[in-house]
């Protein structure tokens, strides 16, 4: 099977549903002619033009709600927010008007949009261009929220997204864009709403979202190697729907789970999915959750310190060995 | 030189609608109107404001809570400027929305309905008064954020473009929303792209409860000159006046369909009542001498049905006979309201995800509620 960036299984995403559907189109800062900021739709203007691909104005109220009233009329926009940072300079677009229209219309409008960008630290680019809104976004019913860590689940999970009929808060990762995954070169769609299990394992469940993810599957190659304890690891991909089955299954399985996310831990993600585990699988925990989170501090921009912020190998494995 | 002025709350101004300008009745839109356009047009008004009266009192009796921004006083806005819409011609407004709705075509009962929190209101009892919608009708709500609506007007008007329709869409403001970030946004976005939007700036003098003196800075002209920053054309309407509503927006609507060019309208017009019925100030930030000179001088309704008696369109007894029966449709529309079934409770959790609604496979795994 080729192997292609995780920022080129998204390209293809696009190239694929804005040939397979004439209502999508992309739209954002710097997508079109300059290739995108970090090149998530290079070469795209050149080939679909400027009715698909639409370099915006530094105005994310306006051109993502521009993209809601669009939507409301049948089309599907595809608007990258040059950081999900940006989200909240168009929070009101996203949340008063995406998230809540079909609720206040009583179901007669839909909002068939797409709102992606990288939400992560660990770039030194200090607090302003490293938030991690998912746990926010997902906490208004009426959006979707998923954050693929792989270039597989990235570009089937994108498909999906332009092809859903309510809007969907699409995270991805600077950090992540470079990786290479093995992708297979005829279509696929990965349903939204579905997590997955990344490494399977009997003796503690390691829980993730995004770069998060990584991260753990490399602390579970360390705590194999060095400790013998045999970790899994689930990906939730999906924030909002959660996979509550999968990981209370991954949880009856090891009996032990630790959380990780680079979200802060304060109503963080995991604050959702432990109080889930909590609740619907609490007899079958041999040991407390255990949380690893970004350090709860706004994003620090000195290199050697923000490292230290987002959840380590490290950390994890500590957290790891308290439970096991 | 200091120009810092120190606010004494001097004595309050009392503001003044432009002139009428009669010459307006004589533009081709006007022109050719028939008899039966006229009286819709007089009929669409008087239903707006027994419809709105009806509201107040079953407000007032408790029959519904929240807010309720009343329209009265700027019935000639929405009626004249939507009463030029075509097949492609789209509207979205803010929360005092009760006009629009009713001029697009909007029964009073699934009004009334909503208001009331009634399963069978135009959203089942989900939005409430600030949140009418009637995609079927191109009427794409009522938004209870200030100026949050102008971004998706600009949308709206996208999309048309973009399906190569031949449309526009009027999104109508109040005069408090032109401050919002959001609309200065439209306005580049509009202009830049070409997009047959048309902002209907309704100013009724006050942002809520501060006047415009004290809430915007514009030029000596008014609000609408703002456009020129943005290569974008504008007018100036003296809302009390059908004749030049429809003239000036068709002028506005011809630029849209034509060349695909936005335009910004300034209409001036009064509310009688608060911003909302929570409003219990509004005789204090204005005089009550104001309020009754637009009520005597300047009500819509009057000024027009003075044009259509001194055109020999309608008798009083006609006019008098379309009062009756809007007074009654309005009445007949509490009784509705009040017979129908609140919405049942597991409607609260309807319309939020589609798939959801259509059971498809993902919307039955009942991973998108989050409840105890």
């Amino acid at each position: 099977m080729p192997q292609i960036t995780y920022r080129q299984a998204l390209n293809d995403a696009f190239s694929e549903e804005i040939e397979r559907d004439p209502d999508v189109f992309l739209m954002g800062e710097e997508v079109a002619e300059y290739n995108g900021a970090y090149k998530v739709t290079e070469g795209l203007w050149t080939k679909y033009g400027d009715k698909r691909v639409i370099d915006a104005p530094i105005s994310e109220a306006g051109f993502i709600g521009l993209a809601v009233g669009a939507s409301m009329m049948g089309l599907r926009p595809v608007v990258e927010l040059m950081f999900y940072s940006f989200a909240y300079v168009a929070w009101d677009q996203m949340i008063n008007n995406a998230a809540t229209v079909r609720y206040m219309s009583g179901g007669q409008t839909n909002c068939p949009l797409v709102i992606r960008g990288p939400a992560n630290g660990g770039t030194n680019v200090g607090s302003t261009h490293s938030h991690t809104p998912e746990n926010m976004c997902a906490n208004h019913p009426g959006v979707k929220v998923c954050y693929p860590a792989t270039a597989y689940d990235a570009k089937g999970m994108m498909k999906s997204a332009i092809r859903d009929n309510d809007p969907v808060f699409f995270m991805e990762s600077t950090v992540l864009y470079g990786d290479l995954w093995e992708v297979p070169e005829e279509e696929y769609l990965i349903p939204l709403g579905r997590a997955h299990v990344k490494r399977e394992g009997a003796d503690v469940s390691i829980i993730a979202h995004g770069g998060a993810v990584i991260t753990s599957l490399k602390a579970a190659e360390y705590l194999t190697a060095e400790h013998d304890i045999d970790v899994e690891v689930v990906d939730l991909r999906s924030i909002r729907p959660l996979d509550e089955e999968t990981i209370l299954n991954s949880v009856k399985k090891t009996n032990r789970v630790v959380l990780v996310e680079e979200n802060k831990p304060f109503c963080g993600v995991d604050a959702q999915v432990a109080a889930t585990i909590s609740d619907k699988a609490f007899d079958y925990l041999d040991a407390p959750i255990k949380r690893v989170s970004s350090l709860d501090a706004p994003q620090i921009y000195s290199m050697p310190l923000e490292k230290e912020q987002i959840p380590t190998v490290e950390r994890i494995t500590q957290k790891v060995l308290e439970i096991c | 030189m200091s120009k810092k002025k120190e606010f004494t709350g001097e004595k309050r101004e009392v503001m003044s609608p432009p002139a009428r300008d009669k010459s307006h009745a004589k533009a081709e839109i006007n022109a050719s109107m028939t008899k039966e356009d006229k009286v819709k047009i007089l009929t669409d008004m008087v239903r707006i404001r027994r419809f709105e009266q009806a509201a107040l009192q079953q407000y007032q009796k408790g029959k519904m809570g929240g807010f309720l921004h009343l329209y009265i006083g700027q019935e000639a806005t929405a009626v004249g400027t939507i009463s030029l819409c075509g097949e492609h011609d789209h509207v979205i407004t803010a929360y005092r929305d009760h006009g629009h709705a009713l001029s697009v075509g909007m029964t009073m009962n699934e009004c009334m309905a909503e208001l009331f929190g009634k399963f069978t209101g135009c959203s089942k009892g989900k939005g409430g008064s600030m949140h009418y919608f009637a995609p079927d009708k191109n009427f794409w709500g009522g938004h209870g954020i200030v100026g949050g609506q102008t971004p998706l007007g600009a949308g709206l008007a996208f999309a048309l473009k973009y399906k190569e329709l031949t449309g526009c869409c009027l999104c109508y403001l109040g005069d408090g929303a032109i401050n919002q970030g959001a609309f200065h946004e439209s306005l580049n976005l509009a202009s830049l792209w070409d997009l047959p939007v048309i902002y209907i700036i309704e100013n009724n003098g006050y942002s809520m409860g501060t006047s415009q003196r004290r809430s915007s800075a514009h030029p000596p002209e008014g609000l609408a000159p703002r456009a020129e920053g943005y290569n974008m054309e504008w007018d100036m309407v003296n809302g009390e006046d059908i004749y030049e509503t429809r003239a000036k927006t068709q002028v506005a609507i011809e630029r849209a369909h034509q060349e695909s060019r936005p335009t910004l309208l300034e209409i001036a017009t009064y509310r009688y009542y608060g911003h909302s019925i929570a409003d219990a100030n509004h005789q204090k930030y204005r005089t009550k001498e104001e309020i009754e000179k637009y009520k005597k001088l300047h009500d819509p309704i009057e000024v027009w049905k003075e044009t259509l008696f001194e055109e020999k369109v309608i008798t009083e007894e006609e006019a008098k006979s379309i009062d009756q029966a809007a007074k009654e449709e309005a009445a007949s529309s509490v009784e509705f309201a009040e017979q129908s079934p609140f919405p049942p409770k597991e409607e609260i959790f309807t319309d939020i995800y589609w798939e959801v609604d259509n059971n498809t496979e993902a919307g039955q795994t009942g991973r998108h509620f989050f409840n105890d």
